[in-house]
Parts: C-alpha cells; structure tokens; sequence
C-alpha cells in the first residue's frame, strides 16, 4: 500500500512537472501544422505551441483522443481553422477539457478560416452534396495572402492576452509580415508558369492554391466532398481523363495514394504529391518550405507535361 | 463559528466587487479585441480590394446564411432498424446464472422491426449553461427521455459538472449511445448488470487535472431508481458512483484510455420473475446492497493517426458485481425469507478493424461468470436449488461477429451473426442486418 501511493505520488508529480510551463511563454494549442507554424513564425519563443495534428492525418477526421484533451485542459490560446473544418473532433474536446476560457468567443479563441473572406459558401446546404461546409471552403491556408492577415490577427490576440509583451509582438509581426511579402512576391514571379494549369485534386482543399496562382481546377478524384471514390466512379474519371487530358492529378500528403496512382497507370497524367501543410513532405519544415515544396511540385509536373 | 462565519461575509461583500472588476477587464479586453479585429478587417478589405484589381477571377464571398432560426438548437435524428433472424424463441430469453434486470435484455422481435428513433437536441443556454435532451421513440410509439441534463464548465478549472438525466460513466461503452455502438446489441456484462445501460437521475463532477497525461476523476449521485437499485420513497440519493481514466499517445499511431469505477446502490423489494421446483411462477424480490467494480481499456491505432484508410479499435471491460442482503421466495404465496450473498463478475473483449475506407469487420468475446450465489433458504433446508432455476448455476457467453459499411459518417449498414449461450439449455444463433442513419447536424464521435 505504501509503496502503492509512493508510486502514485511521484506520477502525479511528474505528470505536474511535465505540465510546467517551459518558460512563461504562452500556452497555444493549434489544430493543424499551419496554425502551429504560424504562431511559432509571428510569436517565436513567446508561444509554446502544440500541434494536435500532423500533415499526415486528415484535419476533418481527427480522433477526439485523450492527449488532445488534455493538452486542451493546458491551453492559454487555441487557433482552429473553424468554419466547421473541426466540427467532427473540436466540440467534444471542448467539452472535456473543463476549460471555459478558450470557448469560441473569446479572444483565447481564433477560427482562422472565419478571419478572412471564404471561397465557396453554399448558398444551399444539404447532405446530399456531400459533406459541406455551410461557411465555406475551410483550407484557407494555401493562399499565403490570407495567411498573412490571419498572423497578424494571431499577434493582435497575443498582445491582448499576454499584454505585458504586446510590442514584442506587433513587432515580430512586423518582421514578419516583411519578409512574407518578399517571399509572396518571389513564389508569384516563380508560378507565373502555373496560370491556367489544369488540375485534378483529391479534395476541395486546394481551391485557394489554385486561386491565388490561377490553376484550374477541373474536377475532384472525389465523386462529392468527403466521399471516397469507388471503383465506378475512377473508372468515369478515366473516361473523362481521356476524353479531356489534364496538366496534373493530384493529392494531399493525408490522402489515399491508390486512387490517384491507380489514374495515372490507367492513363499516364502527371500526378503531384502536394504537401498540403507543414510537415507534408521530408524537407517542408515551416510555412515558407510548404509553397517552395509546392510551387516545385507543380512545376516540375507542368514541366513535364509540356515536354511530353 | 463566528470568525467562520464574518469571513464567509467578508467574501459575500467582495465578491460583486471582485466581479466589477472582472467585469472591467472582460470589457477591455472586448474593446481591444474589437478594435484589433476591425483593424484586421480593414487591412484585408484593402488587400481584397487590391486583389480585386489585379486577379481576373472572381472571388465570391458572402457570409454564412443566417436568419430566424440562426439561434435554433442543433438538432440531430437517428433512425435504426433491424432485421433479426434468431434460432431460440427471443421471448424467453435469459442470462442464466443472475438474478434478471426488469429492463428487457437479450435480442428483440424476430423478423423486420423498426428500432429506436433518436433524436437529439442540444444548445448553449447562455454563456453559463449548456442543455442536452436526448429522447428515444419506440416502434409502439412509446418515448422515453435518455437524456436530459445541464452543463457546467469551469466551477474551478479542468471541471464539469452534469445535472438532470445522464448516462452513467461507469466503464468505457456505456456513455455510448446505441447508435454509435460498434455492434447491433449491448455487452452480456452490461445487459446482466446495468439491465442495458446504467442512467442516472442526479449530479455528475468530472475534474480533468492540468496534466499533459490525460488523468480525469469523477463523482456521480442520484437517484438510483433503476436496475440494479430501486425506487425508494426516500429524500437521500440511493446510489453513488466514482470513476478515474488515464489516457494518452503512444506514438504517433496508437493512443489508449485505462478507466477503473466503482459504483454502491440499494434495491428494496426489487421483484423478478422464477419457478419452483415443480414449474409453478414465483415472484422473488431482493432487498439489500448492490457494489459494482470495473476496469475498462481501448487502445486504439491508425497508420500515422490517419484513421480515415485503415484504423484497428480494440476494447475491453471487465465488471464485478457483490449483492449483499435478503430475499424473499414467492412474495404473494409462501413468503420465504432468506440471506441473499452473490459475488458475480463478468468481462467482454473486442476487435473492430476498418480495413479499407468504409468499410470494418468486428469480432466479440463475451462471458459472465455466475461466481457464488448463497441462498438463505437452500442453507437451512426449506428449499431446494431447483427451486430457484435462474440462478443455478451457468457461465454464458457469447460470439459476435459484424461487418459493416457506412456509405457516409452519416449512414451505416451492418450484418451481425452472433452464437449466444446465455441461456443454460439452448445454444441460440442469431443473424442481424441494421441501418443507422442519422440526419441533421454533425455529432462528434467521442473516443
């Protein structure tokens, strides 16, 4: 019994010192890679951020585990993309994690997709077009425009929380936001070649991408958003991939592999894996790495293509 | 007394002033927000418009529908329905070996019947409280409230507190709503020792300590009006219930959650229904102490938590359950009275493995063990064992097996064929084939 609490004891005792604070940075809880990735960007060692999701696991369908929870309990700011992105996970961590002061409306609180304007909102929502989000296309982050005023929205809620720093913040956002324009302006220059690259994406999460650079999304592996296509469905796209060739199928590192693989055999299409967040492909290690990564990708396909 | 007592005022008077002040930095920290927020939106109407400008394409923006109903609760349905093909007679079914629940157990109605209709509705009440109604209509057109509770979050950090009408959260699966179950039916354990699902008319606190391991407590009173307990036409709560989980990651594939929980009930005159030794119906009814114990455990993996392709799902409860009190043989005829001692356990175990998007196939274990049952009346010779058929002594369990197919998260087709020997005599082989579906807005799927 006595060694029992002593046990017990020293794991609670752990488990305590494990939750302290590194140091008084603040406490950010960030969904996906991005969020993550920008907050550690515009707050550097300000923020202690923890990522619930990686680029490897689809951010409609993350399990609402305990850890997440608990890290939850901890959290001091949690950013989200929202626009009902989350809607299937956030909630119930919400619910369980007892701690009110990150509830939506508050400024501990950010929905990052609902901080800038969203491309396709239905104008009619119904299960029967799949699985639609009434706010609109929630992958904002591939339009680094939009992810620059989101930073600076993220800094503005820093300064607000975590007062004492607030001009530490606005100018580290400033820093910031400087050197993203420059790299906006360069990836503009360098995808010049993408304008009207006709592409075929998994999912509707590159509309922004393919807004920004002006590719054309022609159609989605998926025969409704969130439906995986079944075999009847990828053979019709064959059809359709023959009848109408396209620049490049594609899909996001969380994605199944066979449907897109399975096209390209059928019918020789390039095909691009895109990284989709950070940590989407071995060397796309923050935000700047992901549009490199992805404006190469698609390059090099388009290059590709053209040489055929 | 009186020092305690010119505190508790001194707290009283601070407190509205301690709320002025809070009030006074909400309010600050609202302008700053407002302010920061409109000057992001000015930024981005600038940048838009600049955009505007130089992209040919159209960005359509408006904002999200709103109207009349903006404020509605999110209201959700579940529709089920079973077809059931069943070897043994399902009127007569039994756990045998324990002393039978009043709720119905074991498999309903042969053949084609619709199940239960679920519907949910939930909403913020106010930036305090959140209310939860779940009802169940029958295929009778009978309803019963599930569900109906309060929310509290935040009385001091990391805690909830639940109060009205809510499942209990003894063990694992039995907050789990039928609908999202992993099999058409219940666990032997919880049909033989909730009577289905143990719900409960009371408070609930959970307390979730600020730890990066997931370690959460709860405390739960009520009521206790249903199997194992009874009504008792009394002013105290009758059943008392503690819980503890532990969870995290292991990896970045796999994650788990250990739970162990206690519960205590009492049951006065609670009644079933047996025959004595020459066949004539007897009413029986308990009285005394009912303790229950349990461990529960799922561990759950996906290939990089990527749970959408491939995703394995195992889980496990073990329960024991101690009766301590009298009862009374045939209560409308011969009234015999005798001690009651029965120390019973029961465990299931299972696998639901989805191996390629949509679709899963699921084994079960499950297995009762009667332990010892002690009859007063048997020990002095005024009955026999036979007298008493239900509880003779037998050890049931059950194979399940399932595959199913949801087209969406929102609909779900299911065939289960199960090999059930919870009675003593008849080994009964079962063929379901389900639908769930579930309409309106997004549940969110607890782990």
């Amino acid at each position: 019994m006595q060694t029992h609490m002593k046990i017990s004891t020293s794991l609670i005792a752990s488990a305590w010192l494990l939750a302290a604070p590194a140091n008084g940075a603040v406490k950010v809880f960030a969904c996906e890679p991005e969020w993550a990735n920008l907050v550690e960007l515009t707050a550097g060692d300000l923020a202690s951020v923890y990522q619930a999701s990686t680029a490897m696991q689809d951010p409609h369908r993350i399990e609402a585990r305990p850890s997440l929870i608990a890290q939850m309990r901890r959290a001091q700011l949690v950013i989200c993309t929202g626009a009902d992105l989350e809607v299937g996970w956030l909630p119930l961590l919400m619910q369980s994690a007892g701690n009110r002061d990150v509830y939506a409306g508050s400024p501990r609180f950010i929905a990052a997709a609902e901080l800038v304007s969203r491309l396709e909102v239905p104008t009619t929502v119904d299960r029967a077009a799949g699985d639609i989000h009434p706010g609109g296309n929630p992958h904002v982050h591939l339009d680094p425009h939009k992810l620059a005023e989101i930073a600076q929205a993220v800094a503005e809620r820093l300064a607000i929380i975590d007062a004492a720093n607030a001009e530490e913040y606005r100018a580290r956002y400033a820093a910031f936001a400087q050197s993203w324009r420059d790299a906006i302006a360069g990836w503009e220059t360098k995808a010049q070649p993408l304008r009207g690259m006709r592409i075929v994406p998994y999912h509707k999460d590159t509309v922004y991408l393919a807004h920004w650079l002006g590719l054309v999304e022609v159609m989605n592996i998926e025969p409704k958003p969130g439906l995986p296509p079944s075999a009847a469905h990828l053979a019709g796209l064959v059809d359709l991939l023959v009848a109408a060739p396209v620049d490049a199928v594609t899909r996001s590192a969380y994605q199944d592999p066979k449907p897109m693989n399975w096209l390209r055999a059928q019918t020789g299409v390039p095909t691009v894996e895109l990284p989709y967040t950070v940590g989407g492909a071995p060397d796309v290690d923050d935000l700047y790495a992901l549009f490199d990564v992805t404006i190469d990708r698609l390059l090099e396909a388009r290059g590709r293509h053209d040489g055929d | 007394m009186k020092r305690v007592s010119s505190v508790a005022l001194a707290t009283l008077l601070q407190l509205p002033l301690g709320v002025a002040a809070d009030e006074a930095d909400e309010l600050r920290a609202e302008i700053a927000l407002l302010k920061a927020d409109y000057t992001a939106r000015i930024e981005q109407l600038e940048s838009r418009l600049t955009a505007m400008e130089s992209a040919t394409g159209a960005a359509a923006s408006t904002p999200p529908p709103r109207g009349n109903n903006a404020l509605n609760p999110a209201i959700s349905l579940i529709l089920e329905g079973t077809y059931r093909a069943l070897d043994a007679n399902p009127d007569n079914y039994r756990i045998d070996g324990f002393v039978p629940a009043e709720e119905a157990v074991g498999p309903e109605a042969r053949s084609a019947t619709l199940g239960e209709s679920e519907l949910t509705i939930s909403a913020n009440i106010d930036p305090y409280f959140s209310g939860y109604f779940v009802a169940a209509f029958d295929a009778e057109g009978g309803a019963e409230v599930e569900e109906a509770n309060i929310t509290h979050v935040g009385l001091v950090p990391g805690a909830t507190t639940k109060f009205g009408r809510f499942l209990s959260g003894f063990g694992y699966q039995n907050e789990i709503h039928a609908h999202a179950w992993d099999f058409v039916d219940a666990p032997l354990v919880h049909q033989a020792f909730f009577g289905g699902a143990l719900s409960e008319d009371g408070l609930q606190v959970r307390w979730l300590a600020p730890t990066s391991l997931f370690l959460e407590f709860g405390l739960e009173t009520g009521l206790g009006d249903r199997f194992p307990g009874s009504a008792r036409n009394r002013n105290r709560p009758n059943s008392f219930a503690a819980f503890a989980h532990l969870g995290g990651d292991l990896g970045v594939s796999s994650s788990y959650r250990f739970g162990t929980s206690y519960r205590a009930t009492n049951a006065f005159d609670r009644a079933y229904l047996d025959q004595d030794a020459v066949g004539e119906e007897t009413v029986n009814a308990f009285t005394g102490d009912v303790r229950q114990w349990g461990v529960d455990a799922v561990w759950k993996w996906a290939p990089n938590g990527n749970s959408g392709v491939t995703n394995l799902k195992l889980q496990a409860e073990y329960i024991r359950v101690e009766s301590d009190g009298s009862l009374v043989f045939d209560v409308d005829g011969r009234a015999i009275d005798g001690e009651f001692e029965a120390d019973q356990s029961g465990w299931y175990a299972q696998a639901v493995y989805q191996f390629m998007p949509r679709w899963r196939v699921g084994l079960r274990y499950d297995h009762l063990d009667a332990g010892s049952v002690r009859l007063g009346q048997i020990g002095s010779g005024q009955l026999a064992a036979a007298d008493f058929p239900v509880l003779l002594d037998h050890d049931p369990s059950r194979v399940t097996l399932m595959f199913d197919f949801s087209a969406t998260e929102f609909s779900r087709l299911r065939l289960q064929l199960a090999e059930d020997r919870a009675r003593r005599d008849t080994d009964d082989t079962q063929v379901m084939l389900q639908y769930v579906m579930s309409l309106g807005s997004h549940g969110a799927h607890k782990f």
